[in-house]
């Protein structure tokens, strides 16, 4: 008997809670939102307000337990450190190469996988890009690092040339960033390309533009927006690597090596020098805003 | 050097001065200048607790589960009723840090790490007559600078490494002899030197300095005053030019020297073991100047939730057999000198050292930078450990 009773009851329930719901939507919206909302504020800005105030902190340079004195001496030795300038540098530098290699790079890949390879091809090239995110990147950085050592697979390949391989340091550390993202920079590419209307580039060759012309005039401003967007990508990802640089790197650091040195000892130091990555990815995207690329993304 | 004296006269009659575990000998104290908080050593133990809670580097607390045949805990866990919860510590810094959280029974904490953790009051003083095979330690090793302090032990010698000049015997000719071939000589081999990449390296550098710069007055690597830390800080910066990397993951010096990258620089005996049976063609030694070294001590917190079970570990973990089978797995020479008759390789503790007193002479083991300079001097302030990390960051550029 009561078997029968329970579902009945329960579907009422069920019903009357629809009923609440549907005739409050602000009720709803609060339902959705809360718990994403709670991510975002609480977890991600909140983690970020923390690392930000810490940074003003200082340390007991014996026992390097941290002490709540407020102080701007960590942002002071930032920029005053010749080594930190130098690092910080170095790592936006490395972070813009990087950028510059996989846009090279991706778009002629991107070209011939959006409207060059047959159709029935297509997916199964966009799988062949994807592959190398299914591998661990500890893998492939290791793969790098025999690739390029003394005597490996780059000294062998350039030896006949009379060139030896670039060696561990700050071209290796780009180049094996650049093929770790290259991903990251082709997909949207890749669907900008396939989306630009065929019908575009036959009316800018109708109206007797070459190739190159066509190609400065349509293709690129329509997919430029694409190119910013895994710009985005990475250009962050490789600001924040710090393992590459140690398999890869010889004795290069980085802006997160600094912060890894520093992390045990010198917390506030290490928020200090954390900060600084976070400022320059604002400050690149409010760049990118600029150039308009957001709006269509 | 009145420290040093003072730890040879010492260590003769430790085992009398020990007994006396709250009294103290007086004489050392003023060399250090370091006053710990004053705690007490247990004076004998309780009922075991059911549990330990240790914080160790990786591969000194084995059960089993990384290798079925490497396995040390599981015999403890059945003798004593303690049950061992292990956390891996990735650095000295680390440990410190999981020590000061109070969570934490016991520490297998390196020499640059134990004065921290006795001055901050985080590590207790340890009455060795509850340790039964402590009294089969190797002199050496009791009532270092870096374990102990006014003739107070503060923990149970573990073993101990020497930091070896390796080079490959292809590359490298004539053979080295001195830490020039990675200082002065380093120009050599430009891009193929390397050196261990944490703070404390500074120390080999200062070491170097020792015989090389008379001027300097450097009597020990750990108290260096501003000038003699310049010195050795301008020595690391010009060699930094002739570095090709930095090692501190042994996986990746052993693939560095394999693959000729790297052909010069500093090691320890488990990766010149390692690497020549790989086949690379190295070598590894003491220079004439002597080395660096490091020798870590199992401390106690102050804080121990699990005091019995703790002390029971510190007795296990020097007994002959699991000393042996520790340093074995590890690659460093035992504390306990009845370890060497244990050792499945009969050569292990000669390839090691273990027993050679002499060796480990020339060895200066790492230790904390205080601003007291542990050399005893009092007329100049040292450079403090944090200012070391600063200079490390700085050297690498």
């Amino acid at each position: 008997m009561t078997s029968e009773v329970t579902p009945a009851a329960g579907r009422g329930t069920v019903r009357r809670l629809a009923g609440t719901l549907h005739r409050r939507p602000r009720l709803r919206l609060a339902l959705l939102l809360t718990a994403p909302l709670l991510w975002l504020t609480v977890l991600y800005l909140g983690s970020l307000t923390v690392l930000f105030v810490s940074a003003f902190w200082t340390t007991n340079s014996f026992t390097s337990q941290v002490v709540k004195v407020w102080s701007t001496d960590n942002f002071h030795a930032l920029f005053t450190t010749p080594v930190f300038r130098q690092v910080i540098l170095r790592s936006v530098g490395v972070a813009l190469a990087v950028t510059v290699l996989c846009a090279v790079i991706a778009f002629p890949v991107a070209f011939y996988t959006a409207r060059v390879a047959r159709p029935k091809w297509r997916p199964l090239l966009v799988v062949a890009i994807l592959t190398p995110l299914w591998a661990s990147y500890l893998v492939k950085v290791y793969a790098w690092r025999l690739i390029l050592s003394e005597g490996g697979l780059a000294d062998w390949i350039l030896k006949p040339l009379g060139l030896s391989g670039p060696g561990f340091g700050l071209p290796a550390t780009v180049l094996t960033l650049t093929y770790l993202w290259l991903p990251y920079m082709i997909l949207p590419i890749h669907t900008a390309l396939e989306q630009l209307p065929a019908n575009l580039l036959d009316a800018s060759a109708d109206l007797g533009a070459k190739a190159g012309r066509t190609f400065r005039s349509v293709v690129l401003p329509m997919v430029l927006p694409s190119v910013a967007a895994g710009s985005v990508f990475t250009f962050s990802l490789s600001l924040g690597d710090y393992i590459t640089v140690q398999i890869v790197g010889g004795k290069t650091q980085l802006v997160g090596n600094l912060v890894y040195s520093n992390i045990e000892l010198n917390l506030p130091m290490a928020a200090a020098l954390g900060t600084v990555p976070v400022l320059v990815i604002v400050l690149y995207l409010l760049a990118i805003r600029r150039t308009g690329a957001l709006t269509s993304l | 050097m009145r420290l040093t004296r003072t730890l040879v006269a010492t260590a003769g009659t430790a085992a009398l001065l020990l007994t006396a575990a709250c009294g103290s000998s007086g004489n050392g104290s003023s060399a250090t200048g370091l006053n710990p908080p004053d705690l007490k050593a247990p004076t004998k133990l309780g009922k075991t607790e059911g549990q330990v809670n240790l914080i160790a580097w990786a591969g000194y607390v084995e059960n089993g589960s990384n290798d079925p045949k490497v396995d040390w805990v599981s015999d403890f866990q059945k003798q004593t009723g303690c049950q061992v919860h292990s956390k891996v510590a990735a650095s000295s810094d680390e440990m410190v840090k999981l020590m000061k959280t109070g969570e934490y029974d016991a520490v297998s904490a390196s020499g640059d790490a134990s004065l921290r953790l006795i001055a901050s009051g985080d590590a207790a003083p340890v009455n060795t007559d509850l340790v039964p095979n402590y009294k089969d330690v190797f002199s050496g090793l009791k009532n270092g600078s870096w374990n102990s302090v006014k003739g107070q032990m503060y923990g149970i010698p573990h073993g101990r490494g020497a930091n070896l000049l390796m080079y490959n015997t292809e590359k490298v000719s004539p053979a080295p002899t001195s830490w020039s071939a990675v200082f002065d000589d380093a120009p050599k081999y430009k891009g193929h030197v390397t050196a261990y990449d944490s703070p404390i390296y500074i120390a080999d550098a200062a070491l170097y300095l020792k015989s090389t710069r008379p001027d300097l007055k450097i009597k020990n690597p750990y108290a260096l005053d501003q000038k003699q830390f310049d010195a050795a800080v301008a020595l690391l910066k010009k060699q930094n030019a002739d570095i090709g990397e930095y090692w501190s993951d042994y996986l990746k010096e052993i693939s560095a020297f394999k693959s000729g990258d790297s052909v010069v620089g500093t090691t320890w005996q488990v990766i010149a073991s390692l690497t020549a049976g790989e086949g690379a063609k190295v070598k590894a030694f003491v220079p004439k100047e002597g080395s660096t070294g490091w020798s870590d001590t199992w401390m106690v917190s102050a804080k121990a939730k699990h005091p019995n079970c703790a002390y029971k570990w510190l007795d296990w973990i020097v007994s002959p057999k699991v000393n042996a089978q520790v340093a074995e797995y590890f690659g460093e020479a035992p504390a306990n000198s009845k370890a060497c008759a244990e050792t499945s390789d009969k050569n292990f503790c000669t390839t090691y050292h273990a027993a050679d007193e002499g060796y480990w002479k020339n060895i200066a083991f790492w230790n904390t930078p205080i601003e007291q300079c542990l050399d005893g001097r009092t007329d100049v302030t040292c450079v403090p450990y944090a200012k070391w990390v600063q200079a490390w960051t700085e050297i690498k550029g």
